[in-house]
């Protein structure tokens, strides 16, 4: 009788692990995204042009350099940061300026930025400059798109591609 | 409880670190066999586990479930394991080399898991491989940010899945290493649960793999944002916590929490007590103390004082937690010895082997009554100055295998109380881990140092109780006097008779 009990107090043991394992190994439900919604990415990584321009350098400074290193042209490696921004149906998403990256500052520019909006059509406006200009941009779209549910809607830059890649 | 129900060597909180390397050999064994089928690519890895768990349900499904459910049963294993261990203060001194070191296999164990949800390539993988690269990527080490993978479709390739099933396969190789290392400093370590209780939690895999087979969600697509998840919560709790709080704080909470966690055997600080010294001069090299210690902290070295010994016990501080279950294992340590100082070869110097027998006649001398016993006890088993009484002296150990069987021989032969208890803790739940097992075995006559044989067994009581159960102790106790008090019943009775058969000297014929 004693056995008895005590294989049932096992069963009883393992029942109680096993439902834990069974339960938690996929519930309860998790909502990542809710219904109805869309997500909308912006990320690129982005060299932006160079602080300033290459210039030539005199007879006089190019003597003052060892003989292997008397190159005619100096280039300067830092590189302006990138400048961003995101309209969404007129409404201003996103406005950032994204530094280079590298110790020396001569790195690409990066961004990741993940929005969550309700599914239908958005008029998407994005904007980018990349040089020393003040005013205006070097790149910019816009385009009217229609999100649907849950969709995963990208927009990436790529300058080889032509500039911004909406997809 | 689960004494009662399991039987002590079946206990599982005996065993939770076994239980967790039976668990990791079932998911090796089972990932072996499905690795057989997987095949690594975009639409390749999905459509292989759908194979699995469709086409060959009944033998690589199988192998996927129980892939996954001891995995997670790993999980709760080394979580209940760690806080076992830290409930127990099991962790400090000594002991922490193995604390330490078991510290990056919970990182292992979540790497090795997470990646192997990665592998299916299904919504959940594609959610995984987004927020772990999302939260990555808060670290400034990154060029361009490790999430412009899965970007779109055509930003993937299949090389990531190569990277992957590596990490999947390398992690649990390392972390298999580590497990080799965590038990380094842990002598007549424990890896395998008891048969019964391996075949009970391998037959509770099997069924819930039956019942519930693992199963996949859609595939992945990455035009898409994934849903509704059914979620692993032993592995995949922190990206819900991600997203409720921050990537930042959750790297906080893990970089914090794992400084922690690897100084907890120096925080608090709390006083250490003295590590085993050696006495040379009575330390023949016989290595008893080498064989017992329960945390390799005592070595066999070569003799240094010229003695005509070829070895002689070196004991490492470090490692050293002062449990005296070396003092009990040398056979110089014996309370009859009377000319000159009472110096064994090796001993604890915050409980000399002098003064253990010191306080032993001490509480002996405080008895009255018949049936008067002296009860040495462990200092983590059941509290023994509550029972104290008038026919019961107390004496305390570090550990009752601290105690050397001579001591035993030593009341019992000198008249100093009629019975002797020895209160220890249980088997597997051990403070010192092997004290109560090597006690018994010296009493059974089976390790040395060994009772001596002139002693009444029935005179000795061995009990092993939790300190919970100190009602289970006085009832033996009230037990053992009662015993002691028809032993002496039977003894007089003897006597007498033996007495009325004899004739009596100088009586007139």
């Amino acid at each position: 009788m004693k056995h008895v009990l005590q294989y049932c107090g096992q069963a009883l043991v393992y029942a109680l692990f096993g439902g834990l394992v069974w339960y938690f190994s996929s519930a309860p439900q998790y909502i990542n995204l809710a219904s109805g919604k869309a997500v909308i990415k912006l990320s690129f990584a982005h060299a932006a042009q160079h602080v300033s321009a290459c210039r030539t350098r005199s007879p006089a400074e190019l003597q003052k350099l060892a003989p292997n290193m008397r190159q005619a042209r100096e280039c300067p490696r830092e590189r302006l940061p990138v400048y961003v921004e995101l309209d969404i149906d007129g409404r201003r998403a996103l406005s950032e300026s994204l530094p280079p990256t590298g110790l020396s500052g001569d790195g690409a520019s990066k961004i990741y930025r993940r929005l969550t909006v309700s599914a239908g059509t958005h008029t998407i406006n994005v904007r980018l400059r990349e040089s020393a200009r003040s005013e205006g941009f070097d790149f910019a779209v816009m385009r009217v798109v229609n999100l649907a549910d849950r969709q995963n809607f990208s927009i990436d830059f790529n300058l080889p591609k032509g500039g911004f890649i909406l997809e | 409880m689960f004494d009662r129900v399991f039987t002590p060597a079946w206990n599982p909180f005996y065993c939770l670190g076994a239980l967790g390397y039976f668990y990791f050999w079932v998911v090796a064994g089972t990932g072996l066999y499905i690795y057989i089928f997987f095949d690594t690519g975009l639409t390749e890895a999905y459509a292989s586990v759908e194979y699995m768990t469709h086409q060959q349900w009944y033998l690589a499904g199988v192998m996927r479930s129980l892939h996954r459910y001891a995995s997670d049963a790993l999980v709760i294993m080394t979580l209940l394991h760690l806080l076992r261990e830290f409930a127990f203060d099991r962790y400090r001194g000594g002991r922490w080399f193995s604390w330490v070191t078991g510290i990056p296999m919970i990182w292992m164990i979540f790497a090795a898991g997470i990646t192997g949800y990665w592998l299916v390539w299904d919504m959940l993988a594609q959610y995984i491989a987004i927020a772990t690269t999302e939260w990555l990527d808060w670290l400034p080490i990154f060029g361009e940010p490790v999430a412009r993978n899965f970007l779109s479709a055509s930003h993937l390739d299949d090389r990531f899945f190569t990277l992957m099933i590596f990490i999947h396969i390398a992690v649990p190789l390392i972390l298999l290493f580590v497990m080799w290392f965590h038990l380094q400093r842990v002598s007549y370590a424990k890896v395998n649960p008891e048969r019964g209780l391996a075949i009970g939690t391998l037959l509770m895999l099997l069924t819930i793999s039956f019942v519930k087979p693992a199963i996949s969600h859609a595939p992945a697509n990455l035009d898409l944002v994934p849903g509704k998840l059914d979620l692993d919560w032993f592995y995949l709790w922190v990206y819900p916590l991600i997203n409720v709080t921050s990537a930042e704080l959750v790297w906080a909470l893990a970089f914090f929490g794992t400084i922690l966690l690897l100084f907890v055997p120096w925080l608090p600080p709390r006083a250490k007590k003295s590590a085993a010294i050696v006495n040379l001069n009575n330390c023949n090299g016989c290595t008893r103390c080498a064989v017992d210690c329960p945390f390799s902290a005592i070595s066999m070295q070569r003799r240094s004082d010229g003695a005509p010994f070829s070895q002689e016990a070196v004991v490492d501080p470090d490692m050293c937690v002062s449990c005296g279950i070396c003092v009990g294992s040398c056979p110089t340590a014996t309370p009859f010895r009377r000319r000159g100082p009472l110096v064994p070869g090796i001993e604890l110097p915050d409980l000399t082997i002098a003064r253990l027998r010191d306080l032993t006649e001490q509480a002996a001398s405080k008895l009255c009554g018949d049936n008067r016993i002296i009860a040495f006890g462990c200092e983590f088993a059941a509290d023994l100055e509550k029972k104290k009484c008038e026919n019961v002296g107390v004496v305390k150990l570090p550990c009752i295998a601290m105690l050397p069987p001579s001591f035993i021989d030593f009341v019992l032969s000198r008249d100093l109380a009629a019975g002797v208890m020895l209160v220890g803790c249980r088997d597997g739940e051990c403070h010192y881990r092997l004290g109560a097992r090597w006690m018994a075995e010296r009493i059974t006559g089976v390790r040395d140092p060994r009772l001596r044989a002139r002693v009444a067994r029935k005179r000795v009581r061995s009990i092993q109780v939790a300190p919970a159960h100190t009602e289970d102790l006085l009832s033996e106790i009230t037990k053992f006097t009662s015993d002691l008090a028809e032993m002496d019943l039977q003894g007089a009775a003897v006597l007498e008779e033996a007495e009325r058969d004899s004739p009596e000297i100088g009586a007139p014929h």
